[in-house]
């Protein structure tokens, strides 16, 4: 368990809620959640999840801490928004659905092999490379992320797929010799890194 | 005064009506069969010339019977109103050309029904007399409330600004109801979010100021007489003196009281003190005078309270409320936010199965409260456990589990029972039981009457009907605002559960209404819906049997016995349905302008072709308030009616003879369809009861068919709605192909 966690079940002891309110993006809205199920029943994905918004809202009202930030259900969200477009009372669902998928990484409570967790780090870590997302080197880490056979055997699976691509200019096999930047990729790891600066400071205020 | 009567007819070719029909013929048939002394045309009667024409004849020529054929009785009554003389309609354009198409095979049939509507109106109008109210009104402008809450005080403010003079009756010896013991109410304005200072004081402190309002504190009703503008209240006071009023209309605000927990033993109600209903939280909020709200146990500052919504109502549990209060998801909202405001940081929790927050800033509210971190969980508590804190079983509904909460402090959201006085018809409720537990439930409910409120000396009991679980009702679909007792309106939480905000606008239009009543009551004119109608019923004494009949069964509980057993008929308490009229087996009662007689010469004065001319007719008896205007509509869209019907709208299908139906089978008539109301528990009957007792009695019909050797078919009565525009013609197309295949009637000669 990561200091950060116990740090926060210390500070939040009787309420959750609180605490997805002061450290979860748009977390203050979850109390505003009628438990319609609008948001459910709208989502494409919906059944494939473990606990839909609605009850993931209701979880954390019933102090349902440990479930909700160990629960995959969050990252199963691909962000479609139907869930926001439909909700009677304008909760941002998609954007809680992130906030706490962020805030169980942050604290360490993710868990292992979840398909999105991986691809969400693998895509950062190659963003931050370059200042853009190599797509060529995204693919290969994907495909080789369970192992040396496996990505063997994904790459074959998609042998056609990455030639035709190839072939329409659509990818550029050169791009896995370092590929290219942004113009000013030092200002650029500068500002994310200020950036991440700035929300580390304010959970450390938290804690 | 003998009256020199003059019949004149009128008719109008406007609107098609001289293109579809033979007009010179309509006059001839009008003069001729139907002996007016004078017939004119015109080419748009209900136009300004057209009226002054008819005016003119009344003021000049001394006419004082009106034929007016044109539209339905429905269209243009601005136009046609004429109040000095009788007046009836013969309805050609939407009783003929509308229905029937316009082609030269179809015109023969088209002109013979233009014809006979002539005919029956000219019959008609012969046996009327002009409507004038009785003598016996009278206008005195007094209001009396009865019950000084919200509701009353709402009343009393707002009959007493309009300009009425205000006796407000109370039971107990101060003004205020059970809202006067509120720490806040529901808010009513905008943005909604807090609950509102209580208005009570304030509503209190303007009656005492007010010097058209009279109050009568520590009082009760021990006699109520007579009728609108002239109800004779005798006002007794706790302390046995007694005081006598004369009101015009009345209000009663008769209010609520709270459901009675005791019968909640799963919530530990009876077994500790930190279970509490909303009302008695009020008292809690009002005592912690501004600091921490604390539990009545050990007088420990609240920390943690749960609200169970429903607790004992919305339940078909026995000893359980089976409706809900409507409002009570508000008051706990209300009531969390007593603690969110007093407790500081209070752990809130309100149990929900369905949340409801009616009125216009509701889900405002709601939003609030959860604004104010007040938790809201869909959950159903099953049981509340005691010891050193509650402990609150629940199943959750959104994940599904059972569950439990601790707390300090519960409250119950229980329902609101109606104050109201006895069913006049309790009896009657055990009479028509169609099953042992139902007859069980209403002799239970007979046996444990509350006592009376109004005290009204009627023949039909003390106090208003009920409608549904002791509420003081009238009639939700056609007339939320009238009661089944002329000049007496129930105000607030007595007609059904409501917030004050509710009580208040509710009082204001029954103070209205009450101020209404008084004055149609001075002027001798009718009540919604026959709304400034001046006929009322009277009866040929030496013809009645003093069989009591009318007097059972009149809806409004308008009609009296004098000693010897003969009805009196109060007509500012009646509503002109005529329901008398079609219960009385002697035939005496009658309106200036609509008795037995007038219909019967309708019937009669159809020409009945004979059997080989194989044109059958059919009589339609179609209720004034639902099946007329339905056949209305349906010709404004253009469905098509046989042309073998002849349509005779009626007050309503309760006050339909006998008579009628077996005349008009002697006559020759192949087929009858009667149009009313529906009559069920959910009865759409502007009267009542009317259509119901319509069917009871035309359940006998079938004696007279036997009789004259008839098939059954050839009578049928149906339910038909206002919006039965399709329906109404089809139903009246269907008995014409029952005739067909059954064959005309034998009796044509």
């Amino acid at each position: 368990m990561s200091d950060l966690n116990t740090a926060m079940i210390e500070k939040y002891r009787s309420s959750f809620l609180k605490e997805v309110e002061a450290n979860v993006e748009e977390g203050e809205w979850v109390k505003m959640c009628m438990q319609c199920g609008v948001c459910s029943g709208s989502c494409p994905l919906g059944k494939h999840w473990d606990h839909p918004p609605q009850e993931l809202f209701m979880m954390i009202r019933a102090n349902k801490r440990d479930e909700v930030l160990g629960t995959d259900s969050m990252w199963m969200c691909t962000s479609c928004y139907n869930c926001i477009a439909r909700c009677p009372r304008g909760l941002p669902i998609t954007h809680i659905m992130h906030g706490l998928a962020v805030y169980s990484k942050r604290l360490g409570l993710v868990q292992k092999k979840q398909p999105t967790a991986e691809f969400s780090q693998i895509f950062w870590d190659n963003l931050m490379k370059k200042g853009r997302v190599n797509e060529l080197k995204l693919g290969l880490s994907m495909y080789f992320k369970d192992g040396f056979g496996q990505g063997i055997k994904n790459a074959m699976a998609n042998q056609k797929l990455g030639q035709n691509m190839m072939k329409a200019k659509r990818m550029n096999a050169m791009e896995f010799f370092g590929g290219h930047s942004v113009k000013d990729l030092s200002g650029f790891q500068k500002m994310v890194k200020k950036a991440q600066e700035i929300e580390e400071g304010n959970l450390k205020d938290a804690k | 005064m003998a009256e020199e009567k003059k019949f004149a007819g009128y008719i109008c070719t406007g609107c098609g009506l001289g293109e579809r029909l033979d007009a010179g013929q309509l006059e001839t048939t009008a003069t001729r069969d139907g002996k007016m002394q004078s017939c004119k045309q015109h080419e748009m009667l209900c136009n300004a010339e057209g009226v002054q024409m008819i005016k003119d004849d009344i003021a000049n020529d001394d006419v004082t019977h009106v034929m007016i054929a044109a539209c339905s009785r429905r269209a243009k009554v601005e136009a046609f109103n004429f109040t000095d003389v009788a007046l009836t309609r013969a309805n050609l354009r939407e009783g003929v050309i509308w229905v029937r198409p316009d082609t030269d095979e179809n015109s023969e049939t088209t002109q013979e029904m233009a014809d006979d509507y002539i005919r029956m109106a000219c019959a008609e109008l012969k046996s009327m007399t002009k409507p004038s109210a009785s003598g016996e009104q009278s206008l005195n402008k007094n209001i009396l409330v009865v019950g000084g809450g919200v509701t009353g005080m709402t009343a009393a403010i707002e009959a007493a600004a309009a300009g009425y003079p205000v006796h407000l009756v109370e039971k107990s010896g101060k003004l205020g109801g059970a809202i006067g013991g509120y720490y806040k109410v529901i808010p009513n304005r905008s943005p909604y979010d807090a609950p509102a200072e209580n208005p009570v004081p304030g509503m209190v402190a303007a009656i005492e100021a007010d010097d058209k309002i009279t109050v009568h504190l520590n009082s009760t009703l021990a006699k109520t007489e007579g009728a609108p503008g002239r109800f004779n209240v005798e006002v007794a006071t706790e302390s046995g003196s007694s005081e006598t009023l004369t009101i015009g209309a009345i209000v009663q605000a008769s209010g609520w009281k709270p459901y009675d927990a005791g019968q909640l033993p799963e919530f530990a109600y009876d077994k500790s003190a930190d279970v509490v209903t909303n009302h008695e939280l009020e008292a809690l909020a009002v005592a912690a005078n501004g600091g921490p709200i604390k539990r009545p146990s050990d007088g420990k500052e609240v920390q943690s309270v749960c609200f169970i919504q429903n607790a004992g109502q919305c339940s078909d549990k026995e000893g359980h409320l089976s409706y809900f209060a409507g409002v009570t998801d508000l008051v706990s909202i209300k009531q969390a936010m007593y603690f969110k405001e007093l407790n500081g940081d209070c752990d809130t929790t309100i149990l929900f199965d369905n949340l409801r927050t009616p009125g216009a800033g509701g889900e405002d509210f709601y939003r609030a409260g959860q604004e104010a971190m007040v938790t809201f969980s869909k959950g159903i508590a099953s049981e509340v456990v005691t010891g050193d804190s509650l402990t609150v079983k629940f199943e959750d509904k959104i994940l599904n589990e059972e569950t439990e909460m601790v707390c300090d402090l519960v409250v119950l959201a229980t329902g609101m029972e109606p104050n109201s006085g006895p069913d006049p018809y309790a009896q009657l409720m055990v009479d028509e039981a169609e099953d042992e537990e139902e007859k069980a439930k209403a002799q239970a409910a007979l046996e444990n009457a509350p006592p009376s409120i109004l005290n009204l000396q009627y023949r039909q009991g003390t106090d208003l009907p009920h409608l549904k679980n002791g509420f003081n009702d009238s009639h939700f679909i056609c007339f939320p605002y009238e009661s089944r007792r002329t000049g007496i309106y129930a105000a607030g939480p007595v007609r059904r559960p409501m917030d004050a905000q509710q009580a208040r606008d509710d009082a204001t239009g029954a103070a209205l209404k009450a101020i209404q009543a008084a004055e149609n009551a001075g002027k001798g004119r009718a009540a919604h819906p026959r709304s400034g109608d001046l006929s009322f019923p009277s009866f040929r004494k030496e013809g009645c049997t003093q069989c009591k009949r009318c007097t059972v069964e009149c809806p409004f509980g308008a009609i009296n016995e004098d000693e010897e057993g003969y009805p009196m008929y109060n007509e500012s308490r009646c509503r002109r349905c005529g329901t008398c009229m079609g219960a009385c087996p002697v035939r005496v009662i009658s309106f200036e302008n609509y008795s037995v007689e007038t219909v019967n010469q309708q019937i009669k004065n159809v020409e009945i072709p004979e059997e080989w001319d194989e044109k059958p007719r059919i009589l339609v008896l179609a209720c004034e308030n639902d099946a007329y205007p339905a056949l209305d509509q349906a010709a404004q869209a253009g469905v098509e009616i046989n042309p073998w019907a002849r349509v005779i709208p009626v007050r309503c299908l309760g006050s339909v003879s006998l008579s009628w139906v077996t005349d008009a089978l002697n006559n020759g008539y192949d087929g009858i369809v009667m149009m009313g109301c529906r009559r069920d528990d959910d009865y759409q009957c502007h009267f009542v009861r009317g259509s119901a007792m319509a069917a009871e009695r035309m359940s006998k019909v079938g004696d007279t068919l036997d009789t004259l050797n008839l098939e059954p078919e050839r009578v049928i009565l149906h339910e038909v709605a206002i919006t039965d525009v399709e329906r109404a013609p089809q139903l009246i197309n269907d008995m014409a192909e029952t005739v067909e295949k059954i064959g005309l009637s034998p009796f044509k000669f």
